[in-house]
């Protein structure tokens, strides 16, 4: 039994991305699902699943009474923040290929720069009485309260085990940037950046500069999910759902796996790379753009190696002749990513990717027929190889 | 500028003399005979007779409290020690003691004490960790006549090394504590880095369950010696936290003990630090229900 190729993602739709977006998460969320199930060629009443995140302030049945969807017979969140974007097409899936719902869409709407940031202390993260804040609370005390902290220290391990650089780093953010830039939709349209300005700004959590942090943002994104034999009969060409898979490692916790044997790895990445080769049966080389979640860029170096595009360690080098660019082997975040278009949470990296498959994206890599996108790293997380029908 | 401690040492010691404390009994020989026995002192001029006097060095013994004694609410000591234990200096040692007799006392006199703050200088830093000098006079009198002083001076400090500044206890992110990690707070607390242990197996941070899954086999702790090298680190500059200041490091540790922990590198300058600097631990007291475990660097 396999979920491969029985679902697909047929309709895709967004916000603005801003830094103040001036209305309510709802109405952004009502906005992008709206939005997506229309270039679905479908009506709300057509949905009868959602799926989000813990983390959304948007509950399923809110955005149903938003659009009128009249009854809902799957509804299901996923948990460890960013780790979730591409589960929630994963589940999306799972309820399709079982019967369990027709139309599920998946959404995600916030308003994190206007709003909650989350690159700022969070003490209901320190406080929250359960395990996660047991977990936190040898960390969050002692000082080690914000991501790019949590990231940095492992940064900094990677950077002594594999003797890469912060320049190293800095092509990851050079390369998402040069795409934003020929992206009218991403906050940093027109706006690219080179190594020297990398490393020129200042230090947030030292290994990590400024420019190694993505941007945050106000915005939603919803993507519609349906069979893929009724995606075939819907105006746009659909993105088959190949592979989708979560995944956890040893030693496991939020944003702070620092008890386990190897600092300078994404174990929970490379559960994930594992199911998504096999159930796609595609090699590396058959992947023509990789959406990699990037929220820190010393992560997309780490996807790189635990997703078997390099060996482990390699990644500085994988990535220093142009690979990344969109004409080289392994195009990376056409869209700009977090780091150059906006941060919703991974899930405008997955909207991305069947903007390749359909061939509509602003900066297209020709011919792309599959596209691995990946979610949020540091934490349980998720991936999907996504292949045009 | 000066800081609180300064201010209340100079509010304190602006008071100058403390009431007298009337001594609970006169001079009398049934006392002095028991202290020449103890101390074995056999000079006859403190043996009962027509002009036996008291040993000088008894003199604190006539204005001693009692066993359940308390200090008296304008005792300038009093107050002082109770101000340094709020900010974090919970530990005391005395360092000097120097007497002056002017006269020697004898049986049916009724002496009485005062005391003053002379001084109070700090933070040092010390042996024993971080601490202030407290320097008391005392001046025993019969009547208006001084017959003996004191210079008294003791040493309160943090304990376990000490650390440059107190933690901002109103901002400080407390922990959430479970059944199965109150130990380690418990040992904080006292100086103690506790490690979750499991017959021979360490295990940092600490749950309910042992490597092996045995529902039978009950937890216990060692404490950690302490010592470690840094596994990895990072300097935070923005945001801020809450009770730190920036930019300041965070190092995770691999302890001798073969676990690793982390904490505040409390005393390094961000490019002095790098992986395989030996630290130790040492103890942030925030206030009387949290004390964080730290790191500095080793000596």
């Amino acid at each position: 039994m396999t979920l491969s190729g029985k679902a697909a993602i047929a309709g895709i739709g967004a916000t603005e991305f801003s830094k103040d977006s001036g209305r309510s998460e709802l109405r952004l969320a009502a906005e992008c699902v709206s939005a997506a199930v229309r270039d679905a060629g479908l009506t709300p009443s057509d949905v009868d699943g959602l799926v989000t995140f813990t983390m959304d302030g948007n509950a399923e049945i809110a955005v149903a009474r938003e659009l009128g969807i009249p009854e809902l017979s799957f509804f299901s969140r996923i948990h460890y923040g960013g780790g979730a974007a591409a589960a929630t097409v994963q589940q999306a899936a799972m309820a399709v290929a079982t019967g369990m719902a027709d139309v599920v869409v998946a959404y995600r709407a916030f308003n994190e720069r206007s709003g909650m940031r989350f690159g700022q202390v969070s003490s209901a993260a320190a406080h929250q009485v359960n395990t996660s804040g047991v977990d936190n609370s040898f960390h969050y005390p002692m000082g080690l309260a914000t991501p790019a902290a949590t990231v940095a220290l492992v940064a900094q391990r990677y950077l002594h085990t594999y003797g890469a650089t912060s320049e190293d780093f800095g092509r990851v953010a050079v390369v998402d940037r040069k795409h934003a830039a020929t992206n009218p939709d991403a906050w940093f349209h027109g706006k690219p950046i080179t190594l020297a300005e990398h490393q020129a700004s200042r230090w947030v959590a030292e290994p990590l500069h400024l420019l190694d942090c993505c941007q945050e943002s106000d915005g939603g994104v919803a993507l519609v999910v349906t069979s893929a034999e009724r995606a075939r009969d819907l105006p746009n060409p659909p993105a088959l759902i190949t592979a989708a898979a979560q995944g956890s490692g040893p030693g496991q916790y939020i944003m702070t796996s620092y008890y386990r044997d190897d600092l300078a790895a994404l174990p929970e990445m490379g559960v994930v790379g594992g199911q998504l080769w096999r159930q796609s049966g595609l090699a590396r080389s058959d992947i023509d753009v990789a959406v990699l979640y990037d929220h820190f860029t010393p992560y997309v170096l780490m996807q790189l190696e635990e997703l078997g595009f390099c060996g482990r360690g390699e990644a500085k080098d994988f990535v220093r002749d142009g690979a990344l660019e969109l004409d080289g082997a392994l195009p990376l975040n056409p869209h700009g990513g977090q780091l150059g278009e906006a941060y919703i949470h991974g899930m405008n990296g997955i909207a991305e990717a069947v903007r390749q498959l359909r061939g509509t994206a602003v900066n297209q890599v020709g011919g792309a027929a599959n596209v691995l996108v990946t979610a949020g790293t540091g934490v349980p997380t998720s991936g999907l190889i996504l292949t045009a029908a | 500028m000066s800081t609180p401690i300064e201010e209340a040492a100079r509010r304190i010691a602006a008071q100058g003399e403390s009431r007298p404390r009337l001594a609970r009994d006169p001079v009398n020989q049934a006392m002095i005979n028991n202290w020449v026995e103890a101390m074995g002192d056999a000079n006859p001029r403190y043996a009962p007779g027509e002009d036996t006097v008291a040993p000088p060095a008894m003199i604190q013994a006539w204005t001693m409290p009692g066993l359940h004694g308390q200090r008296a609410g304008d005792d300038p000591l009093g107050a002082m020690m109770s101000i340094l234990d709020d900010a974090g200096y919970t530990s005391v040692v005395a360092t000097n003691s120097e007497q002056n007799y002017h006269r020697y006392l004898r049986p049916g006199e009724h002496v009485s004490a005062t005391n003053r703050l002379e001084s109070v200088a700090g933070p040092k830093r010390t042996a024993l960790g971080e601490g202030w000098f407290v320097t008391t006079r005392t001046t025993w009198y019969v009547g208006d006549e001084v017959v003996a002083d004191m210079l008294f001076r003791v040493l309160k400090f943090r304990p376990g090394g000490g650390t440059t500044a107190a933690a901002e206890p109103a901002a400080v992110l407390r922990p959430v504590i479970s059944k199965d990690t109150e130990f380690f707070w418990e040992g904080t607390r006292l100086g103690e880095l506790r490690i979750q242990r499991w017959g021979d197996t360490l295990r940092h941070p600490p749950g309910p369950m042992p490597p092996d899954g045995d529902l039978d086999a009950k937890p216990g702790w060692v404490v950690a010696r302490g010592t470690g090298t840094v596994y990895s680190y990072l300097v935070h500059h923005h945001p801020q936290v809450p009770g730190k200041r920036t930019p300041f490091v965070v190092a995770l540790v691999e302890l001798d003990e073969g676990v690793r922990v982390l904490g505040e590198l409390l005393d390094a300058s961000p490019d002095e630090v790098h992986i395989g600097l030996p630290v130790e631990a040492a103890f942030v007291r925030v206030d009387d229900e949290l004390t964080l475990p730290a790191w500095k660097v080793r000596a």
